[in-house]
């Protein structure tokens, strides 16, 4: 197997873009990871764009987006794939283009991932990313991705001391991470008193799936991103230092929460960070920053549990000890995670990349940069859980 | 423009005699205090000011209710309207929502429009709600008719209450009405109507010192933009 470089990175703003169409907003990024690969016009050997997305079948009524993609980029006759595994959509397309460029079977590769969600209401949103949960023990009773997230952040709390103090300070950390991430959907930072103490917050941050509260959930959201991928030893020029995908994992849970011997218990999170651990050779302590997937406040606490940076009952706690903010021991989403940056589905996966590989390289300004972060590491959560990836980054020194 | 006041008595619409409604402070979701008071009649051309950009943004409907605002707060500057008021909030003495309706008579109210400038600090709940707070906490009336122009709206009035569908006519046209009485209006009050009373003196001096108003395109940005909070 050969080691996969990460030649370049693209992502345009997140947020509500009303004037672009989903293939505009894919083609943008593609074309700004392009460049930054330092692949002009005139060389663009890209073998296969490999393209995540959740819902352009059921929102914009198109699908077969990659080929659209590759037509509109001019990259024929690029093979070109869709890739749809829900919100872990982004994941499985950086997961198939690593394999792709790791067996040898293609040397250059574009990933894209993306989601146009503001296209309809905020309702419509909620019942299209509930089309993952079982249609016939889930759905038909009304349950949304809000509602598991409500039940799952009761049991933690019940099982582990997680607090809804602790949920805030994760909202107040991301929100406040996403007014300096000029890609971020959202650019407002949140005040404790606002969202938590004041009696005016039930009105300000009323819940929404008890005990989560509106400033618990990620935004809805449009956007894109990308990356080039490429054997490291086939790199003859450099165009930016390249980052390497240093180990993946990927594991599966049962579709249903209530199948679950333990309902808080992440299985899929736990394993395939197993797996990229060992294929890495790095163990949780060896990462200096990580892209948590914090559709909800609680998903960053328990991933960051699941996946070894603390131990069970300690995520909380160390959030409100400032052990996940910039100089703390692990700092968690410096993007602002889907808290802030929003949550295009599709995009999600290969945004969170897209930002590791930006601290990797210390493109950062100093308010977000991880001094000397050398590996990174991202969680893209799909279903509740059932469908998780993992990938662990390193810094290439020369 | 030149009126003739023998006209004018004929022209004008009967008032009602109408309480202040007082002033409070709200603490937003960001940390910001936002002023919510009563605006008067003279404020109405500089209010006029933040709601004109508006007209021309189709997002969310803002066209439709702006445009409806503009003509309803004229018609109360220019005395065209029965027992109508404006309630309005301010941050650092910057307009970012208006609210009004008037007295359909002394039990009836008829609520109006609802125009958040600022978005996503769920002002214009904050200020609907002070709206419903002044019909039936201060003017004492038994309902609100209500209707809804924007999906948003639809969440936020009907469902968040929620609000009771009648077939009483509202006289914003031919959609469907629906009522806030005393009951639906007390029993929802403990999660949605906030604020502390009194003002602190500095906060409403500076509020009332001026209406400031932010530029036609930041109002755009801030409504219609690419980013949100």
């Amino acid at each position: 197997m050969r080691e996969v470089a990460i030649i370049g990175v693209g992502i345009i703003p997140f947020g509500r873009r009303d004037e672009d169409s989903l293939m505009d907003m894919l083609a943008y990024a593609s074309l700004k990871a392009l460049d930054d690969a330092g692949l002009g016009e005139a060389e663009r050997p890209v073998d296969a764009v490999y393209v995540g997305n959740m819902g352009s079948g059921i929102i914009q009524h198109q699908t077969a987006i990659a080929s659209s993609l590759v037509d509109r980029l001019s990259l024929l006759p690029a093979a070109a794939e869709t890739v749809e595994n829900g919100p872990a959509s982004g994941g499985s397309a950086v997961k198939n283009g690593l394999l792709a460029v790791a067996s040898g079977y293609y040397d250059t590769v574009l990933v894209v991932g993306g989601e146009k969600m503001r296209e309809v209401t905020g309702w419509r949103a909620t019942d299209f990313v509930a089309t993952m949960t079982h249609p016939q023990s889930e759905y038909p009773y009304g349950i949304t991705l809000p509602g598991l997230a409500g039940m799952f952040t009761r049991l933690y709390m019940e099982k582990y001391g997680v607090t809804r103090e602790h949920l805030v300070y994760v909202a107040l950390k991301n929100q406040a991470m996403g007014t300096l991430n000029p890609y971020a959907h959202v650019e407002m930072a949140l005040s404790r008193e606002g969202i938590f103490e004041s009696p005016h917050a039930i009105v300000n941050n009323p819940p929404i799936a008890d005990p989560l509260h509106l400033y618990d959930a990620c935004p809805v959201s449009d956007g894109a991103a990308a990356l080039v991928l490429c054997p490291l030893e086939m790199l003859k020029k450099v165009n930016k230092l390249p980052v390497v995908i240093a180990g993946f994992g990927q594991a599966t849970d049962t579709h249903t929460l209530q199948e679950r011997e333990d309902p808080t218990d992440l299985k899929a999170v736990t394993l395939a960070a197993r797996q990229a651990f060992e294929r890495a050779k790095l163990k949780p302590s060896d990462i200096h920053v990580a892209e948590l997937h914090d559709a909800f406040t609680i998903l960053e606490i328990a991933e960051s549990e699941h996946i070894g940076f603390f131990k069970k009952g300690e995520g909380g706690k160390a959030v409100a000890a400032g052990k996940t903010s910039l100089g703390g021991q692990i700092p968690i989403n410096m993007s602002g995670g889907l808290k802030a940056r929003g949550h295009p589905v599709g995009a999600t996966g290969v945004a969170q990349i897209v930002d590791i590989v930006f601290q990797l390289r210390h493109e950062l300004s100093k308010e977000r940069q991880v001094k000397n972060a050398k590996n990174g590491l991202t969680i893209n959560f799909g279903g509740f859980g059932n469908n998780v990836l993992v990938f662990i980054l390193r810094r290439v020194e020369s | 423009m030149a009126i003739d006041m023998e006209l004018e008595q004929v022209l004008r619409p009967h008032q009602y005699n109408m309480p202040p409604y007082p002033p409070k402070v709200i603490t937003l979701a960001n940390g910001k205090k936002m002023i919510v008071r009563q605006a008067e009649r003279e404020d109405v051309p500089t209010i006029l000011k933040s709601v004109h950009p508006c007209l021309f943004i189709e997002r969310d409907y803002y066209d439709i209710v702006s445009a409806r605002l503009y003509g309803e707060l004229l018609a109360w500057y220019r005395y065209r309207v029965k027992s109508e008021y404006c309630i309005i909030g301010q941050i650092e003495g910057y307009l970012v929502g208006i609210v009004n309706g008037r007295m359909e008579n002394e039990k009836v109210g008829m609520s109006y429009h609802t125009l958040a400038i600022d978005r996503g600090l769920r002002i214009g709940s904050h200020l609907f709600a002070a709206k419903m707070e002044y019909h039936l906490e201060y003017l004492g009336q038994e309902s609100v008719l209500i209707v809804a122009e924007s999906p948003i709206g639809f969440r936020r009035w009907m469902i968040e209450y929620p609000l009771e569908k009648t077939d009483i006519p509202h006289e914003m046209g031919g959609c469907e009405s629906y009522r806030l009485t005393r009951e639906i209006y007390f029993a929802a009050k403990p999660r949605l109507v906030v604020g502390d009373r009194p003002v602190p003196q500095d906060l409403l001096a500076e509020a009332e010192a001026e209406i400031k108003y932010a530029d036609d395109d930041t109002i755009r940005e801030r409504i219609a933009g690419m980013k949100g909070r």
